[in-house]
């Protein structure tokens, strides 16, 4: 640490950063625009000027850029300095010359950095009277309203959007005082990442189009701290309701997760909740009319339950909470977990290879400062998208050294970026066929999931004689190995990447081998696996029979009565197995929140609460349990899932269940009944928890018209609910000040009241929360663990006549069920096809858009054909999860149909 | 579409710098000295060339005020604007010309033969006032001999 | 009086060809680098001339150099870059030498790419220079042929590429890290300093940029030594050598010389501009190009060096002068200059982006006759926040110079607009 002096009086620092950095760490409130905290300084605006002085005697200073000047041991500064706070009033002055001061119909007002500087700088008297310059807004898709007018030229959205997120299509145009931030053309903004726009965006330029639906002010908006339900990342958010619906999704800073980001599947895809496919009333379809009260249909599922032989089918992207209450209301031996058998391997595989290590799992943010990568079978922008994110952060890493080498501090952005220019650190991406992530890797390897596992194999084997030999590699194969293992060994902390979604175990054994192999030399090396959805680590480390063996128990009559938890069963088997399974069952009883083909099978269908509307714990990929709270008080009749089944387990007098009256009993017994969750009842504070006495409130001390905004229903005030589940309040009574992390509704500090909120509550800027990052890593390697290796290599791929090997593709729009529900999401969801690599599309006649009829496992498909020029020939990609493709267990060989003469030329699908 | 001179001359500045975007003004020049100016079709193409996004090509082509996003006329007239020539009465050129050509600055005649733009000081202060006409120049010009100097271009 | 840089050059006749340049003793200089100094040499001889960057900052050369890293292990490759972009207002020198003797400037580019080891060099040219670029294209070539360029310089193992790169517009570029930008295919936004050029410039490789005029000195320095270079100017001091001067505006004979360093304004604007022309006064004079203050009658018998300039609160800038006589209105003019820096503003900081057209639109009003007693006091904290260190680039500060001095000398040119509610140059 060092000391420098601040208007006079000593503060410890700590070295390396610049003063912008240091001041607000130290808490003070020194203006900004351009500087933030993920992108470092660049000094265009100009905004964060203080007094520097040579020493105690220099009594005149000298204004300087905090963002640009580094900590100096025994420096002399000033922030309230007559000069210092005049030039900081006059930016903003500038600044406001050509602005339209609109803030009151502005999508940003109320949480607009802009205002918020304005207000601090103290500038508040407009003496420029000439005409203001106007610009042209562009359509920018279904995620973002763009307003230039009301920019300040702060560069951070091409800075985020090209240097941080990769994007390539918005940037800067024109010069002097005529710069235009946007696109070269009206169009839909490439970057998956976009979406944080919005809040990169100092002022109202990139708002949320999404929430201008159904606009409502920050202040007025009920908020909880939640997590992200549309992929295993589990990336922390604020979720915001107003009436009844959600309105928007802020991202929710966590050092260790997603930082400052969230990619805009979770940011935009919330919309399901608002679906009118939602499920709102019980339905018992034995009655008329179906839709009961609560407690009829508690009793009928409750005589279903005490008659029937029942099994239950357990969910990955339900909370913890509700899969161990069914799994407790059903019995251990008669729960399922609800997944295509081959994920549930997979992902059983992926838990066992974090748990027996040794390397350890890397949390988003140890990926973003590994400095060489080998990516197996994933392709991430797709499956996990914010590590996809961090990956490019991570080709940062080595160039950097140079940049510390030139004594060039790393938060000078501008002159890093200079020094390294196009130079990238190792990042090596094996898959079926090109992604996102290519262009920024070192090499790529396109092949089927064997190739790839062998690639992977093989690269172990160079890293360590201990890692199980390969004799037939082709001399591509050895020099890519080869060169993958150097970078590999020579960083100084490399990862490996893989996952679930390639349907590959050989892939996820021989990235584990290479995670070993690496860790023989450097115990620094990490390890990211990603599972198919936001819980899939969960239920793995639940257990729970197969799938296939729930079909079966009902096929040889072992059950007859089945409970279905949050599952829409035709996502995870084939058709045919699911319809008999359904209608074999006597009784159907399913728990969701949208209708789906499941639920119209069912007998009874019991309103669950969507994420905003529920309480629970989700364990993501790295094994870190995480906390989402109810946003706002359940409408109508929905409620969690483990509330339902607890309620049925209370009315057949289960003997546990029986004493389950909130959330934390559940998470109490399940630390208790289950080694693996040991701590996660202390994640958060209990719902006991009070500051002072007060409950947290969710809503700001501003809300308006909460004696009015019902008053169309009835003019009492109605006794605000309660939260029997967690210490915050539902209303704007309560404490308001900074809650512990896990529990913090909202980020808003006096003064600051958008998104940059969140340095005053941060041990340092761009570092952990208050007292840690929320949730807990429940998956640590053992120290003294066994180096282990898997043995059996797959052989080459080989094609078969007539077939093809059909792999799964993923998209970020649409390969998720929920989101795709959202209308923004739904957009940009593509058309169902199937990918076919040139040579086979030349062998099949095949061309472009022309239809490709084959079958899988007796499923027939009729898809539009999309050329693929990296696919392997003999393999062919099918995407995962989409509309109108039905789902195939995969990798899979699919059978190339007859063709029939060809009288239908439109995508058509029999199934 | 560029035509095959064209994307060969680009190749050509491409083969001069570390990587191919750092080439990217000289193929506009490129571009431009065949077209007179460099339309939205020909930035896509020659952003494709240079491994760049139309977007990221625009934003160093609209930097550069000789570079032309809209088509000019035959020959463009760059009028210095700057403070020599002020002193020494630009004005009594620029409002010749604006009168004689019936366009203002920005504008191109309707028969497509002149463009007229200020341009920033042309370096050549002791002849002042001064002026370019599709990149001969011409110095100590007073508004007299602007009808003259304009015949030569058709 | 000797005038090495202009000895050779008439002006309307071509430049001397490779050959004929060489018979009056050209390239001398790299022969004598290449066989018989050390880069290392070369740059002390340099810095020991107190030679000055003409390009209007006035940095000692020589020690500019020595922040380049020397030696085995450094970044490569390195590069030098010949400022040519000469777009500062009033400002005609370079062109002189561009277009007068293109072979002296190849000549200066490969002494100092020497003496900093560089790999590649440029000639960064404005738009505008379409003669120079034939002559300078001219030149390179020749000098391939030659053997000066090339690898293996007349057989010392010492390489060196050059290219001739035109602009295409942007006053900016002639700001050696925006122009360092543009060479890149960028944006010609400035680049923040620290780090320097010199360590981190072209493509991220140690840099140095010189002025056009400040490379054509040193194949003159090299062949007659430091002394003779220092003894070249009127001082015999720190400002060493001739200097290109020039006057503009309503002189009889304006124009551009090559004089000792150190003459006198006096004598450059009645010895060698010929004085005002008939029925016009002297006001005043921009020293050096659009962004150095004015120097008014009592400035008359200052020395035009680095030094001396400066020390009457002004900037010798690029040494050719920009008169305001007495017919001609100061706020107009200052108008005119503010007009230029705020369409040259890259835009990439507040104080300039945003401040300097409000300054011309202020101007503007005042200049119509709409102006207020308020817009003085805007005018006045332009002037003393958009200084250096304030705004991003030098950019912004150089745009104030004028107007400050203008307030300060021509104040009540200022006031009259506002109280007369007119221009009384106008009617
Ligand atoms: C806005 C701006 C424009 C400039 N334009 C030129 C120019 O056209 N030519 C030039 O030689 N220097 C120009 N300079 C100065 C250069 O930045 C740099 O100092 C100079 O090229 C260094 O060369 P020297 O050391 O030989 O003087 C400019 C500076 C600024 C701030
Ligand atoms: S002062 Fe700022 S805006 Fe102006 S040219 Fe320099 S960097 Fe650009
Ligand atoms: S925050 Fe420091 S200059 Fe913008």
């Amino acid at each position: 640490m060092v000391t420098i002096f601040i208007d006079n009086v000593p503060y410890e620092v700590k070295p390396g950063k610049n003063l912008l950095e240091a001041c607000l760490t130290l808490g003070m409130n020194l203006p900004y625009f351009c500087w933030h905290p993920a992108m470092g300084s660049v000094g265009a605006c100009r905004q964060c000027a203080v007094k520097v002085f040579k020493d105690e005697a220099d009594t005149k200073g000298k204004l300087t850029m905090s963002c640009m000047e580094p900590v100096r041991d025994g420096m002399r500064l000033s922030i309230n300095e007559a000069d210092a706070v005049e030039f900081r009033g006059h930016i903003i002055e500038w600044l406001m010359t050509n602005h339209p001061h609109d803030c009151a119909v502005c999508d940003e007002g109320g949480s607009c950095h802009l205002q918020d500087m304005t207000v601090m700088t103290g500038h508040n008297y407009r003496r420029y009277e000439y005409q203001k310059r106007t610009y042209r807004n562009q359509y920018l898709g279904p995620f973002l309203n763009h307003e230039m007018n009301r920019c300040i030229q702060c560069y951070r959205c091409v800075r985020y959007y090209k240097d941080y997120a990769g994007g390539h299509d918005l940037d800067v145009f024109a010069a002097h005082n005529h710069i235009y931030f946007g696109r070269s053309e009206d169009g839909v903004l490439e970057s998956e990442f976009s979406g944080n726009l919005a809040e990169v965006c100092p002022t109202g330029v990139f708002t949320d189009k999404t929430l201008k639906q159904h606009y409502t002010r920050k202040w007025d908006l009920t908020m909880a701290p939640s997590v992200c339900q549309h992929c295993s990342v589990g990336c922390n958010i604020t979720a915001g309701e107003r009436y009844g619906t959600l309105r928007n999704i802020l991202n929710r800073y966590n050092g260790e997760v997603n930082g400052y980001f969230l990619c805009d599947r979770g940011r935009f895809g919330y919309e399901f909740v608002n679906n009118p496919g939602r499920v709102r009333k019980a339905l018992v379809r034995s009655q008329l009319p179906e839709a009961v009260n609560p407690v009829t249909a508690i009793q009928e599922a409750v005589a279903i339950l005490r008659t029937g032989r029942v099994i239950g089918i357990g969910s990955p992207r339900a909370s913890l909470e509700s899969n161990y209450a069914l799994r407790t209301l059903v019995g251990e031996e008669n729960f399922h977990h609800g997944v295509a058998d081959n994920d549930h391997d997979l992902a059983d595989l992926a838990l066992k290879i974090l748990r027996d290590g040794p390397a350890r799992t890397f949390s988003l943010k140890e990926v973003e400062t590994a400095d060489a990568v080998f990516i197996l079978g994933e392709d991430l922008t797709n499956t996990a998208p914010m590590l996809a994110l961090a990956v490019r952060q991570s080709v940062r890493q080595q160039p950097l050294q140079q940049v510390a080498a030139a004594k060039i501090p790393l938060w000078q952005d501008a002159a890093a970026r200079e020094l390294i220019q196009d130079q990238k650190g190792p990042l090596f991406i094996a898959t079926f066929t090109d992604t996102k992530l290519d262009e920024v890797a070192t090499a790529t390897y396109h092949a089927s999931p064997d190739t790839i596992a062998r690639l992977g194999f093989a690269v172990a084997h160079y890293l360590s004689d201990n890692a199980p030999e390969m004799n037939d590699l082709t001399e591509d194969e050895q020099v890519l190995a080869q060169r993958i293992a150097m970078a590999l060994r020579s960083a100084k902390k490399p990862m490996v990447i893989s996952g679930c979604s390639s349907g590959s175990e050989a892939i996820l054994k021989a990235a584990a081998n290479v995670a070993t192999a690496l860790f023989e030399q450097n115990p620094a090396t990490g390890i990211s696996l990603t599972v198919p959805e936001c819980n899939s680590m969960g239920l793995a480390m639940i257990g729970g029979h197969k799938l296939e063996s729930a079909f079966e128990a009902v096929q040889n009559g072992y059950a007859d009565t089945v409970i279905i938890l949050e599952n829409d069963l035709y996502r995870h088997a084939c058709k045919t197995k699911v319809e008999e399974f359904l209608n074999t069952a006597k009784q159907v009883i399913v728990l969701d929140h949208t209708h789906h083909a499941t639920t119209e099978k069912a007998a009874i269908l019991l309103p669950a609460g969507a994420f905003s509307e529920a309480d629970g714990t989700l364990v993501n990929h790295e094994g870190r349990a995480q906390r989402f709270y109810q946003v706002y008080p359940t409408p109508e009749d929905i409620q969690e899932s483990w509330r339902w089944l607890t309620d049925l387990g209370t009315v057949m007098a289960h003997p546990q269940m029986i004493n389950w009256h909130n959330i934390d009993d559940i998470k109490q017994a399940i630390a208790q009944e289950l080694a693996q969750f040991k701590g996660i009842e202390g994640i958060t504070p209990s719902a006991n928890f009070r500051v002072a006495g007060q409950k947290i409130a969710r809503e700001s001390h501003r809300f308006s018209g909460r004696t009015a905004m019902f008053a169309n229903q009835s003019v009492h005030e109605p006794k605000p609910p309660e939260d029997p589940d967690s210490p915050l309040s539902y209303t704007m009574e309560g404490f308001h000040g900074e809650a512990p992390a896990p529990v913090n509704p909202f980020f808003w500090y006096p003064g600051w009241n958008s998104a940059q909120s969140v340095n005053k509550y941060q041990e340092e800027v761009g570092g952990h929360l208050h007292h840690g990052d929320p949730g807990l890593r429940l998956i640590e390697p053992p120290k003294e663990s066994i180096k282990h290796y898997f043995t059996v290599i797959p052989e080459h791929f080989q094609p078969i006549r007539n077939h093809l090997y059909m792999l799964p593709l993923y998209h970020i729009f649409g390969s998720e069920e929920q989101s795709t529900q959202a209308p923004a999401i739904a957009q940009r969801v593509p058309e169902p096809y199937v990918a076919l690599s040139r040579a086979d599309a030349l062998e099949l006649d095949k061309q472009e858009g022309q239809v490709l009829t084959f079958s899988i496992e007796g499923i027939v498909y009729q898809l539009q054909v999309r050329i693929d020029d990296n696919l392997t020939k003999g393999t062919a990609g099918l995407p995962k999860g989409l509309r109108g493709v039905p789902f195939a267990e995969m990798p899979a060989w699919a059978i190339l149909n007859k063709e029939e003469p060809s009288w239908k030329n439109q995508p058509q699908i029999i199934s | 579409m560029l035509t095959q001179e064209e994307i060969h001359q680009i190749e050509h500045e491409i083969s001069l710098v570390p990587h191919k975007k750092a080439a990217c003004i000289e193929a506009l020049k490129v571009v431009q000295q065949h077209r007179g100016w460099v339309s939205d079709e020909d930035l896509k193409a020659t952003a494709a060339i240079l491994d760049m996004t139309p977007d990221e090509l625009d934003s160093v082509a609209t930097f550069y005020n000789l570079i032309f996003r809209r088509p000019v006329g035959r020959h463009v007239i760059l009028l210095c604007d700057s403070i020599s020539c002020w002193v020494m009465g630009y004005e009594g050129l620029r409002e010749h010309l604006m009168q004689k050509l019936s366009i203002k600055y920005g504008e191109t005649t309707p028969d497509g033969r002149f463009t007229l733009l200020p341009n920033v000081c042309l370096g050549t202060c002791d002849c002042a006032p001064a002026l370019m006409v599709g990149g001969d120049l011409y110095q100590n010009v007073s508004p007299e001999q602007l009808d003259e100097i304009l015949s030569k271009y058709n | 009086m000797e005038k090495p840089l202009t000895q050779h050059i008439v002006p309307g006749r071509s430049p001397l060809s490779l050959k004929e340049y060489e018979k009056v003793g050209g390239y001398q200089s790299v022969r004598k680098v290449l066989k018989e100094m050390t880069p290392a040499e070369v740059q002390t001889l340099v810095k020991n001339s107190n030679l000055r960057g003409r390009g209007g900052a006035g940095f000692n050369t020589g020690l500019k150099w020595s922040f380049v890293p020397m030696g085995d292990n450094v970044p490569r490759p390195k590069y030098l870059v010949a400022n040519a972009d000469e777009m500062e207002p009033g400002t005609f020198k370079d062109r002189l030498l561009l277009e007068g003797n293109p072979h002296q400037l190849i000549e200066g580019m490969i002494v100092a790419s020497y003496a900093i080891q560089a790999d590649i060099s440029y000639v960064f040219l404005r738009f505008a220079y379409k003669l120079a670029a034939q002559e300078i294209t001219k030149a390179i070539n020749e000098a391939y042929e030659a053997g000066y360029l090339g690898k293996n310089i007349l057989g010392s193992g010492y390489s060196l590429e050059m290219h001739l790169h035109t602009g295409v517009g942007r006053y900016m570029c002639g700001e050696e890290t925006a122009l360092l930008n543009a060479l890149e295919g960028k944006r010609a936004n400035p680049r923040a300093k620290p780090p320097f050029p010199q360590v981190s410039g072209l493509y991220g490789k140690p840099t140095i940029v010189n002025n056009v005029e400040t490379l054509c000195c040193l194949p003159h320095i090299v062949n007659n030594g430091a002394e003779w270079f220092k003894g070249l100017s009127r001082n015999k001091s720190e400002d060493a050598g001739t200097k290109l001067y020039g006057v503009s505006g309503k002189v009889n004979k304006p124009g551009c010389w090559e004089l000792p360093m150190g003459v006198t304004v006096r004598e450059l604007l009645e010895e060698y501009a010929g004085g005002m022309k008939n029925d016009y006064k002297f006001r005043g004079a921009l020293p050096g190009g659009a962004s150095t203050d004015f120097l008014v009658e009592e400035h008359l018998d200052v020395k035009m060096d680095y030094n001396s300039v400066a020390a009457v609160g002004s900037r010798m800038g690029t040494g050719t002068m920009i008169v305001l006589d007495d017919q001609t209105c100061p706020v107009g003019f200052v108008q005119n200059l503010q007009h230029f820096f705020a369409q040259e503003s890259c835009g990439f900081c507040t104080p300039c982006r945003e401040g300097l057209p409000w300054v011309e639109k202020v101007l503007s009003s005042i200049d119509s006759g709409t102006g207020k007693q308020a817009d003085m006091n805007i005018l006045d904290f332009h002037t003393k926040y958009l200084g250096p260190g304030n705004t991003f680039c030098a950019l912004a500060p150089g745009a104030m110079e004028p107007l400050q001095s203008a307030l300060k000398y021509f104040r009540e040119d200022f006031e009259r607009h506002i109280h007369e509610q007119r221009c009384p140059w106008r009617s």
